[in-house]
């Protein structure tokens, strides 16, 4: 790792002014930042420490209407919390990475790194969230902008996400064998005006909305309807882990499965 | 360089860190801490796995200057105030939960804080919970069976069929 | 019933209450006062010609103390191959040279060529960074698949060597000739194409060491991760930095895991003693996990085809293999040993088939060192054997249990010579079979198979009759088979004044609770308590020259140099009590830790007479010698042969391809079982090795020769949840007839059984799921694997 300098501000604004220095990056839970910075891929020249801020932590919600994030709230603490208004949510928290990574990473970092395989995205793109900044408002489906990119701009921080709450919904995740990310994960939502399905680790784009399959189980949420339905295997990635081919069937298991789940 | 300042394992310490020292590197390098082991460089192997603040964390992904002020506990604070072996450790040391002995203070890192949460965890959620801490000898086998032990579980049925 | 802590009892380990508090100390937990850090550069490409290394920016970087090029050790000696292997043709095998630092050229990616000492790690690393920029490397094509390596004599690993092959073997070439007979006549011949995947041994302590050196002596220390120091020292000292050896310590504190990777001597080891001796300071050394990935030693890695002949009926007639071995770049020191005398010679199995030939080509490529790893060229035995007699009962609709049972060599043909050179002492495999499949309940199969079924997954059984050949090694053998050293090991007792007892032993634990089970064989022998016996190892300057802890050796070898000690410590002690007693030497019996006057009450404790020794107050010393210690060198007179049975149930998700494995038996026979835990432990170990190896661990080099599974971020080991507990069994033992413990070893043992089990039964549940094409299907079997193989249809 290279060096840098560090500060953990207390408050917002104290962090958007570090931001605005040179070089500067915010750092969450470290746990994709800080392996990044080891391999010498990353190097800040300030680092601007989230985990003191008290007002990005914490989960709060109506229930039946939404839920709202902090950025810098936990995976641990998504998953012990957030079940009250969103279950399928919590669940999905509940299973990213191991239990030590839980207690660091953060939902905030997880979005904005936006990893081709990571969970949230999924969540987050299939519920139809918003993410807000210091600067902004997002809908999700503007948000992400390929594999590792998003629209944030230089200094911009994530505050909050809010998760309007279907009326059933699920994330089904096929483990990569090695890295315990996702293979292919699907995260389905039923809302009233209709379906959402957002698959992640699958694309070469990242994370990405299947619109058959939502047309599909916005006409019937069953897993049956889905039968013989897949994404076109051109686009997906294909590694050691699993050909486009592969990859492509496993959004149709996935998706099948997260219906099942939903109920 | 700045100064660092920690409680670990009940005890107040001190020590120089710069921005990138990781938690880990100050608890081996700075503060003779050498208990807590480094099997990696992708926070995958939970080698390192430390309690910050009651909650297990990698400390290879985590910066010193993170933890200012924080109550670490590692290895080395787990056994009892005798100096006699923890009940976590004891049912390592009886269920044959290590062999190398160097994934060991990880796994008994992390079992202390699936007790904590879970005070009797099924075989399935032991193997759950330790999924971030790889064990290349014991194949886990004894791993799960001490954990299950250490919860006040009986084990004595799982594995063996015949020892003569 | 074992005795307290003596053998056959399972006394808890007593080396776990530091590795359980935190107090063990591996090689990186050593700080020592004006330490500096050694960081390598290496290669980022596969091949390539090194141009000028311009250090100059290097050197003058904040904390440099110096930089090594390969230009600086190219005076001084190889790390060399302790196995000379000659071809068919009586030619000698290729043996290029493996220099500390690479010159003139770089081999694979990971291969270093420069290596920087600074004042701290951070800065080493910094300045590495920038030596790196200042390198010249052209890159050359790279060498990765191996058949390729052999057809194309204009690319080449080494330049000397034009078609990239290091020996052509075959094993045993007289049988040749009769072999291609039986085969061709033979009424059924099944053939098999496989691949025995290659693998990172990934010990969980990275490798590190430590050099220093004492300008006031001229003395030189290394401490190092190692399973033998003295091998390490001999090869340092002998072959490569020329430094005698009474001259250099060689140091292994705990050792995190090895399993094979930290046999080895590696160009680190000698960089940091060179440096140290430069620098006059301290030099240290720890792997980062992906240098790990890149430079350890792999594993396996060979393509075989097989070929069985057989009867109708299943009789066996004939094997027949065609293997193509990797060594990577460069000779690691076992590298030549690993695909020939640990692997041709196991190939009959514990069949009585009268035909077998071996055919091997070790081939070289651009990729990291391939050397023995847990089992070391048994299991690419094992599984070739054990895959291809599963396809053989398919194709014919023959039970596998049966087929075993038909060929078997039975207890009434020991000792059985096999056409493959080895003459094996004892077994029962009908035995562990039988064990086994009462374990397994096989009769209950079907209904847990329907079960399966009705949760929408597939069910299957498979079956694995193994045996290997450990406690390596006879050295007049080995010497026979081209070993350049001989493989005994070597254990001295000192009977302390006080009666309590230190054994220097040659053996290394790096898991294996040598501190525990040593003093159990001691103290059972001495009638003493074991708490007063204690194991010294891993220190070139206590121990006596032992060749260290691989190849199930440490029991068979050493343990039975500590028993051929201990008895000549009680022939010594009844010559003290006969003096002490005044009786004649013959009339003394010990036993019960007392030596007495036999037919008298007469009677001296085991303290008496070792108090005596170191206090020789009235000795005859023309006949008796004061002190009690005595040195045991032993060398087996024979490999040991533990078998066994292996059965493994797996459920294969029909949707996904995923393999679980749900049930895991073990029916072993590794002779008498000192610390039953232990063994256990032993087992658990390999089996979870090799449900890796089946399932998921895929070491994947592109055709540039980047290594793309080079973190855990895509080598796939096993997690907890991965495996299931392991039912593990070894009543059904035969003793060594050859050593005096009659123990035949038991750490490989599960890496070698356990793979082919793991795939039989993934080929049975496919099948039994109607994919019947699928009559083979390679490691590791990943869900991609499975699903694609299910695809073909
Ligand atoms: C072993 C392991 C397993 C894992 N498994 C999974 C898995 O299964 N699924 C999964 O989804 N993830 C997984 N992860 C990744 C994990 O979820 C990370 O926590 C997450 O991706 C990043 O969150 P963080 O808080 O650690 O962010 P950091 O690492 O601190 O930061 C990541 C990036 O986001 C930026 N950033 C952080 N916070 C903000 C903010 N509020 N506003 C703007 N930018 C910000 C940082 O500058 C950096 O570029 C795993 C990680 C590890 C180490
Ligand atoms: S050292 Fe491997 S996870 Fe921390
Ligand atoms: S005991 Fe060696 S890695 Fe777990």
């Amino acid at each position: 790792m290279y060096n840098f300098d560090f500060v953990r501000p207390s408050t917002l604004a104290e962090a958007v002014i570090a931001l605005a220095g040179d070089e500067a990056q915010p750092l969450a839970g470290g746990q994709t930042l800080l392996p990044s910075m080891k391999q010498r891929l990353n190097m800040p020249g300030t680092l601007v420490s989230l985990t003191g801020i008290a007002d990005l932590k914490g989960v709060s919600g109506e229930a039946g209407a939404s839920v709202t994030i902090g950025a810098a709230t936990t995976h641990a603490q998504v998953a012990a919390e957030a079940g009250a208004f969103y279950p399928a949510l919590a669940d999905l928290a509940a299973r990213i990475g191991d239990p030590a990574v839980r207690n660091r990473g953060t939902i905030g970092g997880s979005l904005a790194n936006n990893d081709p395989s990571a969970c949230y995205p999924a969540a987050v793109l299939a519920s139809g969230a918003t993410i807000t900044t210091n600067k902004r408002e997002i809908a999700a489906d503007d948000f992400f902008d390929g594999m590792f990119a998003t629209v944030l701009e230089e200094g911009e921080i994530i505050t909050s996400v809010t998760f309007p709450i279907p009326q059933a919904a699920a994330y089904a995740k096929f483990l990569q064998p090695a890295s315990r990310f996702a293979l292919t994960g699907a995260f389905v939502a039923r809302f009233e005006g209709g379906v959402r399905v957002a698959i992640t680790g699958a694309s070469e784009g990242g994370v990405f909305r299947w619109s058959d399959a939502e047309s599909v189980l916005s006409n019937s949420f069953s897993g049956d309807a889905l039968a013989g339905k897949l994404p076109a295997a051109e686009g997906m990635i294909s590694d050691l882990h699993g050909s486009a081919a592969y990859r492509a069937h496993l959004c149709g298991v996935m998706t099948r499965r997260a219906v099942a789940a939903a109920g | 360089m700045s100064k660092v300042t920690i409680t670990v394992n009940g005890r107040e310490m001190s020590g120089e860190a710069e921005g990138r020292t990781l938690l880990v590197s100050f608890l081996r390098e700075a503060l003779g801490l050498t208990g807590t082991h480094v099997g990696c460089d992708t926070s995958q192997c939970g080698a390192c796995v430390v309690h910050v603040d009651g909650k297990a964390v990698k400390s290879c992904t985590m910066l010193a200057m993170e933890a200012e002020g924080a109550e670490v506990t590692t290895v080395e604070g787990m056994a009892d105030a005798d100096g006699s072996l923890g009940v976590i450790q004891q049912a390592f040391q009886d269920h044959h939960g290590l062999q190398c002995g160097f994934c060991t203070p990880g796994m008994v890192m992390s079992t202390a804080a699936l007790l904590k949460d879970n005070p009797t965890p099924s075989e399935a959620e032991i193997r759950a919970y330790l999924d971030g801490n790889i064990c290349r000898c014991t194949g886990y086998h004894n791993i799960v069976r001490a954990v299950m032990a250490a919860s006040g579980q009986d084990v004595s049925g799982l594995g063996v069929v015949a020892a003569e | 019933m074992p005795k307290d802590g003596g053998i056959g009892a399972s006394p808890k380990r007593r080396e776990d209450i530091r590795f359980l508090t935190g107090e063990g100390v591996y090689t990186d937990d050593i700080q020592l006062q004006g330490q500096c850090f050694a960081y390598f550069v290496r290669s980022t490409v596969a091949h390539g010609t090194i141009g000028t290394i311009d250090t100059a920016a290097t050197e003058a970087m904040p904390g440099v103390l110096a930089v090594f090029t390969g230009e600086d050790f190219k005076d001084v000696g190889g790390n060399p191959a302790g196995w000379l292997i000659n071809s068919r043709d009586g030619t000698p095998m290729r043996e290029p040279k493996r220099p500390v630092l690479a010159h003139g050229k770089v081999r694979h990616v990971g291969d270093a060529y420069a290596a920087v000492i600074a004042e701290t790690y951070a800065q080493a690393k910094d300045a590495a960074e920038q030596l790196a920029a200042d390198s010249e490397i052209e890159d050359l094509p790279a060498i990765v698949d191996m058949a390729a390596a052999v057809a194309n004599a204009d690319n080449r690993v080494h330049d000397e060597i034009p078609d990239n092959l290091c020996f052509d073997w075959g094993w045993v070439e007289d049988n040749r000739a009769a072999v291609d007979e039986a085969i061709k006549n033979a009424p059924h011949v099944t053939t098999l194409e496989l691949v025995n995947n290659r693998l990172v041994p990934n010990a969980m302590e990275p490798r590190a060491s430590i050099g220093e050196y004492f300008p006031g002596t001229g003395d030189y220390k290394l401490t190092t991760t190692s399973q033998n120091p003295h091998l390490h020292r001999l090869l340092i000292s002998a072959f490569v930095m020329g430094i005698p050896e009474n001259k250099l310590t060689v140091v292994a504190p705990d050792v995190g895991g090895g399993f094979g990777s930290k046999i080895y001597h590696y160009g680190e080891e000698a960089l940091v003693l060179a440096a140290a001796k430069k620098l006059k300071r301290p030099v240290r050394w720890t792997a980062e996990r992906s240098e790990s990935f890149l430079t350890d030693a792999h594993g396996r890695d060979h393509v075989t085809k097989i070929e069985l002949a057989c009867e109708e009926d299943g009789t066996f007639i004939a094997f027949r293999t065609e293997t193509l071995a990797n060594v990577g770049a460069y000779l690691s020191n076992f590298a030549t040993a690993t695909p020939t005398f640990l692997h041709g010679t196991l190939m009959a199995g514990p069949y009585k088939v009268p035909n077998v030939y071996v055919n091997l080509k070790t081939v070289f490529t651009n990729t990291a060192p391939v050397d023995a790893y847990r089992g070391a060229g048994r299991p690419e035995a094992t599984y070739s054997l054990e895959r291809v007699i599963d396809k053989m009962c398919r194709e014919l609709e023959l039970d596998p249990f049966e087929v075993r049972r038909k060929n078997f060599i039975t207890p009434d043909m020991f000792p059985y010579t096999t056409p493959v050179g080895l003459v094996y002492d004892t077994g029962d495999y009908n035995a562990t079979l039988d064990k086994a499949m009462e374990m397994a309940d096989v009769d209950g199969f079907e209904d847990r198979r329907a079960e399966s079924a009705a949760r929408g997954k597939l069910r299957g059984m498979g079956l694995s009759t193994w045996i290997e050949a450990c406690g390596i090694a006879p050295s007049n053998l080995v010497g026979v088979l081209g070993s350049r050293v001989g493989l005994y090991d070597a254990a001295t007792v000192r009977v302390n004044a006080t009666g309590n007892i230190s054994v220097m032993t040659g053996a290394h634990s790096h898991g294996q609770g040598h501190e525990t089970v040593f003093p159990q064989i001691v103290a059972e022998k001495l009638g003493i308590d074991p708490a007063s016996v204690e194991i010294v190892h891993g220190d070139t300057s206590k121990i006596p020259f032992g060749m260290g802890s691989y190849g199930s050796r440490s029991l068979a070898v050493a343990g039975s140099a500590m028993n051929n000690a201990v008895d000549k410590i009680i022939a010594k002690g009844k010559k003290i009590a006969a003096h002490m007693l005044e009786a004649s030497e013959d009339d003394i019996t010990f036993e019960d830790g007392n030596f007495a006057v036999a037919g008298t009450d007469k009677s001296l404790s085991f303290g008496e007479v070792a108090f005596s020794a170191y206090v020789p107050h009235n000795y005859p010393l023309e006949t008796l010698e004061p002190g009690l210690e005595e040195t045991s060198f032993y060398d087996p007179g024979n490999f040991t042969y533990p078998a066994g049975a292996y059965l493994c149930e797996v459920e294969v998700c029909p949707e996904t391809g995923k393999v679980d494995v749900v049930a895991f038996y073990c029916a072993d026979d590794f002779g008498n079982v000192m610390n039953p835990l232990i063994v256990e432990g032993q087992v658990h170990g390999g089996v979870g090795q090799g449900i890796g190896q089946a399932l998921c661990e895929q070491t994947t080099y592109d055709a540039d020769g980047q290594l793309l599974s080079a973190s855990y971020m895509d080598y796939a080991m096993p997690r907890a949840d991965d495996v299931p507990f392991y039912q593990v069994d070894y009543s059904c033992n035969t003793p060594c007839t050859h050593n005096p413990l009659g123990v035949k070893g038991c750490g490989e043992a599960g890496a070698i059984g356990s793979p082919p089990a793991v795939i039989n039964a993934v080929v049975d549940a496919l099948n039994s799921g109607g994919f019947t094409h699928i009559t083979h299907i390679d490691m590791p079997v990943t869900p991609s694997r499975v699903w694609t193989a299910m695809q073909a249809q």
